[in-house]
């Protein structure tokens, strides 16, 4: 108890205990507060959701209306002594319940059907990770050399950098027109979108974090003997590869912004498409069912590829 | 107490003949390192800054030099141009007469920041410098193994650096710069960052391996005490520029022990020394905060005075 007083303080303590409760209460918290608002009525449910719509002729059921437009409308049936439209408090259809998301996503797992006019939840998840992971592949294997010699030859560096500054200042998207006349409309422009996303701040990041080595090390290995390739690979990218790591998982989640773009040029496709072809049904739950899938594999990615870091690279903790 | 003050020092010149004939006998030597009118100069913005001012100087082999001075004389500047990290404005740096520039396995170093290599274990760190030397992964580490035999850390073999004390972490240093068989070791304070004991015992561990290896050390420290202790011969550096003041023979008898710091060669030697680096003018580090004058207020009750 102490402790979990003292993880609210500037720089307080914590234990492992608290930490966990904090941890728990980060998920549970968010839950709470979008159960309560979705089944408890008198919380939010502005709207009213029509069950039966009685003599009124424009109603139909299923259909939703602000709650003093329903008033109007039981008035006016009372007034003319007709059956009364009945119907039940709602929330706007674009906020559903979490148990209607999660009746969604059950059902991007189990059902082969095709859900609306596109493809499952899970065909266009794939595909879109296929994009990020072919985007960030290109991306890195040039991005990552390049960023680390910028980084140790200074010549490099004032040769490259300018360059590749200007070029981070053009938006990636600007170049989705040009990308599918020289690359067609299918995937080739996507990744290539991606790869114009990320690989020129890659380079300048990966580039400044190799500055940052403690330039101390290498002037030891010096004088050990060590020169050229052998300086390179014994000392520079060994004292670098945690922060490199670090810069990886960042850029990673570069790519993902960039994905958004990359889905909606050429033929529409992947989870964005998704997303925007439920919306437009207003099949929300869908929408939602999605959109926490992109959450959660992101966190699960981010969570694995910091444990790993963790045990690749215990050196660099211990040093804090 | 009367006897003591009425007993006049020796003069630090006055070399006992055992001591008299080893110095001798190291000058019959070969210069191993040679400073050849070395002169450096920072350029900065606006300002140049001379470092060294044709320094001249030879290190003679299985010698060990000590460099004393003020801080900000160079001392530091000079041993980096000897580790070939820095280059002389104008001058040469000699190894066994040939010219030398940049920095190479010839000439070891250890600083005096911690400058282990964190992701390498204790026994990879020391192999670093044999690998490089081009000797296979199996024989390096079998050499290593020895190394840290001789340093008394086999234990630790396995141990990160992180996870050692400095003054271990320093015995590694010395063990990792030695095992890629430099002919010269070059320590820029290397034992300045250590706790007095832990000092102690690193020189002892320094003279002890010097005796067992072909090694030539070149010392720098601002601890006179320490240059006393370790050095065959000490070169004073004076300051504004970097110049060599004068060049001590140390008259004390090899193989040095804790006691010889209270004999009368040593004491005078120190007088000496003090004299010289207050003649600089230059506050020393150590004598800084002894001059600061503390004007603080009582803040305490005046019953409870502490002395
Ligand atoms: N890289 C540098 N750039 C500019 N001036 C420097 C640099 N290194 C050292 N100096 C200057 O050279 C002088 C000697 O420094 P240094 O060799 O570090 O002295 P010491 O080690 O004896 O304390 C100082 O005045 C310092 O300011
Ligand atoms: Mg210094």
């Amino acid at each position: 108890m102490h402790s979990f007083r003292a993880s609210w303080r500037l720089y307080g303590r914590t234990d492992r205990v608290s930490r966990q409760i904090f941890g728990v209460l980060a998920v549970l918290l968010p839950l709470l507060i979008w159960s309560s608002v979705s089944y408890l009525p008198f919380v939010w449910h502005p709207q009213i959701m029509i069950t039966d719509p009685g003599g009124e002729e424009y109603l139909e059921a299923g259909m939703r209306m602000n709650k003093s437009d329903f008033a109007r409308a039981v008035k006016e049936m009372q007034d003319q002594h007709q059956a009364v439209p009945k119907g039940v408090a709602s929330n706007p259809v674009y906020l559903p319940s979490p148990g209607q998301v999660l009746k969604a996503f059950v059902n991007a797992f189990t059902s082969t059907a095709s859900v609306g006019a596109e493809h499952s939840i899970l065909q266009a998840f794939w595909h879109s990770i296929r994009i990020i992971f072919w985007g960030f592949l290109i991306s890195s294997v040039i991005g990552v050399p390049l960023g680390v010699f910028c980084g140790a030859i200074p010549a490099l560096s004032r040769l490259l950098e300018p360059f590749v500054d200007f070029f981070r200042y053009l938006p990636a998207p600007a170049f989705g027109a040009l990308a599918v006349a020289i690359l067609g409309i299918y995937d080739a422009p996507k990744i290539a979108i991606i790869v114009i996303g990320t690989l020129f701040q890659q380079v300048l990041v990966i580039a400044n974090t190799t500055r940052q080595l403690d330039f101390s090390l290498v002037e030891a290995s010096r004088t050990l003997g060590a020169k050229g390739f052998r300086l390179l690979f014994r000392v520079v990218i060994p004292g670098i590869l945690p922060d490199l790591y670090k810069d990886q998982r960042i850029l990673l989640g570069w790519a993902w912004t960039y994905l958004i773009v990359a889905e909606l040029i050429g033929t529409s496709s992947g989870i964005t498409w998704f997303i925007t072809q439920q919306a437009r049904y207003q099949h929300f739950d869908n929408v939602f069912a999605a959109i926490a899938l992109i959450g959660v594999v992101g966190l699960g990615t981010d969570i694995v590829l910091g444990l790993l870091g963790r045990k690749l690279f215990t050196w660099k903790r211990e040093n804090g | 107490m009367t006897d003591k003050a009425e007993h006049t020092l020796p003069d630090y010149r006055d070399l006992p003949p055992d001591v008299a004939e080893r110095m001798a006998q190291i000058k019959k030597r070969d210069y191993v390192l040679k400073i050849d009118h070395v002169t450096k100069e920072f350029v900065q913005k606006r300002s140049r800054v001379k470092a060294l001012d044709d320094i001249e100087f030879g290190v003679h082999r299985r010698e060990l030099v000590c460099v004393v001075g003020p801080s900000g004389c160079g001392k530091s500047t000079l041993i980096r141009i000897l580790a070939g990290l820095e280059d002389p404005t104008s001058g040469h740096i000699l190894m066994d007469g040939k010219s030398v520039h940049g920095p190479g396995a010839d000439r070891g170093m250890v600083f005096q920041k911690y400058t282990l290599f964190p992701w390498l274990d204790v026994c990879q760190n020391v192999m670093f410098g044999i690998e490089m030397a081009g000797v296979s992964r199996l024989e390096a580490q079998r050499q290593a193994l020895q190394w840290l035999q001789m340093i008394g850390l086999e234990q630790f073999a396995k141990a990160y650096p992180h996870q050692l004390s400095g003054g271990m972490q320093q015995r590694v240093a010395i063990a990792r710069a030695l095992a890629a068989s430099p002919r010269v070791l070059l320590m820029d304070e290397s034992f300045s960052a250590l706790d007095a004991q832990t000092r102690t015992k690193m020189q002892n561990y320094l003279m002890e391996i010097w005796r067992k290896i072909d090694i030539t050390i070149v010392f720098i420290t601002h601890d006179l005490d320490e240059a006393i202790y370790l050095a065959d011969r000490i070169l004073v550096l004076k300051p504004n520029p970097g110049r060599v003041e004068e060049v001590i023979e140390v008259p004390l008898s090899r193989p040095r022990r804790a006691e010889q710091m209270t004999s009368d060669e040593f004491l005078a030697t120190k007088a000496h020394l003090e004299e010289l680096i207050r003649s600089f003018g230059v506050p020393d580090e150590n004598a800084e905060d002894e001059d600061v004058k503390i004007d603080l207020p009582l803040l305490t009750l005046v019953t409870d005075k502490v002395e």
